[in-house]
């Protein structure tokens, strides 16, 4: 766990200060609202359809009990008692008043969280693997990377007022959690010849126009990260566009002059860059890291977990369900669910943030995870406290053993809270989630990952779903496209669109008959639904949504 | 008429020798003109530039703090001002993109006194670029 420093905290205080100030001139009228709202929104303050929302940054995803609780404490002093945990490791306050604010951000910086660059034209909070430092299968922590990037991207003088909104995730790992090909910059951890660099994409991103990022340098040397990422800010922040909102990210710039225009500007302006980096960010570095330390793990006697796990169906259950391998011996790393069948994807009341906090605490090195898809994670537990671990989540609705599964679903706020959105998100997410229930197989149908946004700007990642769902107006009436087979990992596809939209009423017996065409479909149990779609494409699940049009045809 | 921020605060305008619009520049002038869309790879650094001003249409259009940035490092070591709609929560962003000093409207410096900017003039301050670049 990274701790701020004399520097961060006295940065952050300041900061502070000078958004209390900005209130302060707001409400006396020195700064207009046009003025204000960049201002706001780069203390991560939106004014949505109900009320202000206040967006938090949870950095690459990682926090211990303390912020966990004091996370907690905002939902209870200042919120109607709950938070949302988005897909951008962030948690969003969706009720606090103007006035408040400054106060909120205050008890933040008490434990050394922030609300800085959540929102606005910015480069915004750095997103990492949520089982960094922990998974099997990473080359390296991406987190001590992730650090340095948040703070060189903090106020950085020349990308306060881009374009638009600037996206970077990180991953360590050979399976991607991070959907780093969806961002703005992707960066892989990669060895080459016993040196540690990146794989740099550039240019993905979901949102009215999805594009897969491409690589726009192989290997990149560790230490020139932050001269590099600076180099393609550079770039796009002169050549993006700024006479359309709708094309102005990086996808859009990549994407009209071409990656080798992009590769070889970038490369150009690399070399002007780098001479302005001394070399000291490399010396903060190990410092970094050696707050991002394996912590030192226990041994125990695992004959109880043994024993619970061949005794319990329901624990078994869980365990199967929500934990992954861990790098220790005996260790796993823990999701706890926050889609229980029928609540509100991603939502955590402050009793729930403190259950987790305290089971952090006492099991699991003081450490927890947000991840992309809206669950938190346990990073490091033994085996043998998992028992006691499950035990106490199911007294508090944290349980539900779905991970991956089809009530596993990420979900954006949509009409009930977002001023964008043209349809309503939670309210479908809620419906299928207990409709699987009801039909108890979703753990026959295995891994399917449902993503739902209420409007086109696709905050629910729909595209990147294995079945995405978007939520459109057509005169007035909730209207749900379904796009099938994307994919938001290493191996990353944009969902195709299926065919004509479905009314509320008719979504959820539409996901039903395409999850039973998959059922019907697979070669075996073994074959997930995104392999199933991938060996026969589109058609008989199409023939599955739209059954008349395919009586017609034949 | 405008008014100069600089770290003392305000101040009435020295810079009496007028300016040549970028696309009009000969090949010595004094001082630019320079438009946010410009490209400041292509901008002539000749020996006699004294004062370089770069334009900010909107406060909104960042532009400028990257064209200051690339100037000077190109070498560029005469004034250099931001000119136009900038707000005095961007002077600290301003200075440490390597503006020497802001030229704003008398209508902005009425509605944002000297007392706001002032409130930013210690910009070498809490400065993570600082602090990562050396």
């Amino acid at each position: 766990m990274y701790n701020y420093t004399e520097f961060d905290k006295s940065f952050l205080a300041e900061r502070n200060a000078q958004f209390r100030a900005q209130v302060e001139r707001r409400i006396a009228g020195a700064l207009t609202e046009d003025e204000f709202k960049p201002l706001r929104l780069m203390n991560g303050l939106y004014l949505q359809l109900h009320a202000y929302m206040l967006r938090v940054a949870i950095p690459y995803g990682t926090l211990n009990s303390a912020q966990m609780r004091q996370l907690a404490l905002l939902a209870e002093k200042w919120d109607k008692g709950y938070g949302h945990f988005t897909t951008r490791q962030n948690i969003q306050y969706n009720w606090p008043k103007l006035r408040d604010v400054p106060d909120m951000l205050d008890a933040l910086a008490e434990v050394g969280l922030h609300a800085i660059q959540t929102s606005g034209n910015t480069i915004r909070n750095v997103t990492a693997d949520h089982f960094a430092g922990a998974a099997a299968d990473e080359i390296a922590d991406p987190r001590p990377y992730a650090e340095l990037i948040r703070q060189w991207s903090t106020d950085h003088p020349e990308f306060q007022f881009l374009g638009r909104k600037f996206k970077i995730a990180v991953t360590g790992a050979s399976e991607d959690r991070a959907v780093i090909k969806a961002h703005d910059i992707g960066l892989q951890l990669v060895r080459q010849n016993e040196q540690t660099g990146f794989r740099v994409l550039v240019g993905g991103g979901l949102g009215r126009t999805p594009m897969i990022g491409k690589v726009v340098r192989d290997f990149l040397p560790e230490a020139d990260l932050l001269p590099y990422l600076e180099a393609i800010l550079s770039v796009y922040n002169l050549l993006g566009r700024r006479d359309n909102k709708y094309k102005a990210r990086i996808k859009i710039t990549v994407h009209e002059n071409g990656i080798e225009t992009i590769r070889a500007l970038t490369e150009e302006r690399f070399a002007r860059i780098r001479p302005s980096f001394s070399g000291v960010d490399q010396d903060l570095l190990p410092g970094i890291a050696a707050q991002f330390a394996t912590p030192s793990f226990k041994s125990a006697d695992t004959a109880g977990f043994t024993a619970a796990y061949a005794a319990d169906p329901v624990f078994q259950s869980w365990v199967d369900t929500n934990t992954a391998p861990h790098k220790a011996e005996d260790y796993a790393i823990v999701s706890i669910s926050l889609k229980a069948h029928g609540a509100t994807p991603g939502d955590a009341t402050a009793q729930q943030m403190r259950v987790m906090a305290d089971l952090a605490h006492r099991y699991a090195h003081d450490e927890l995870r947000i991840s992309h898809e809206q669950n938190v994670i346990l990073p490091h537990v033994h085996t043998s406290d998992l028992a006691a671990i499950h035990a106490a989540l199911r007294d508090h609705g944290l349980a539900t053993a779905n991970i991956g599964l089809i009530s596993d679903i990420i979900a954006c706020p949509g009409m009930d809270y977002c001023a964008l959105a043209t349809a309503r998100s939670i309210p479908i997410a809620q419906e299928i989630a207990t409709r699987f229930e009801e039909l108890q197989i979703e753990h026959d149908i295995g891994q399917l990952k449902i993503k739902i946004s209420g409007c086109i700007n696709a905050c629910g990642h729909h595209h990147v779903g294995h079945i995405g769902i978007l939520g459109l107006d057509r005169a007035g009436v909730e209207n749900y496209q379904i796009t099938l087979g994307g994919d938001a990992t290493e191996t990353a596809s944009i969902g195709e669109r299926a065919g004509p939209g479905f009314s509320a009423d008719e979504i959820i017996p539409a996901i039903e008959r395409l999850v039973y065409a998959y059922l019907d479909l697979r070669e075996n149990p073994e074959e997930t639904f995104l392999q199933a779609y991938r060996r026969l494409g589109l058609d008989p699940f199409k023939s599955a949504l739209y059954p008349a049009a395919a009586v017609a045809a034949e | 008429m405008t008014v100069i921020v600089t770290d003392q605060g305000f101040q009435p305008d020295d810079w009496t020798q007028g300016y040549t619009p970028l696309y009009e520049a000969a090949n010595d002038v004094p001082a630019l003109d320079i438009p946010s869309q410009a490209d400041p790879d292509t901008v002539p650094l000749s020996p006699g530039l004294a004062m370089i001003r770069v334009d900010f249409p909107s406060f909104a259009d960042g532009r400028g703090f990257t064209i200051a940035r690339q100037l000077r490092l190109r070498g560029y070591r005469g004034r250099l001002r931001a000119s136009g709609h900038v707000i005095s929560d961007q002077y600290a962003m301003a200075r440490r993109a390597g503006f020497d000093e802001v030229e704003i409207s008398d209508d902005l410096a009425a509605r944002q006194p000297e007392a706001d900017w002032r409130a930013r003039a210690s910009w070498q301050a809490h400065d993570y670029q600082a602090r990562l670049r050396g």
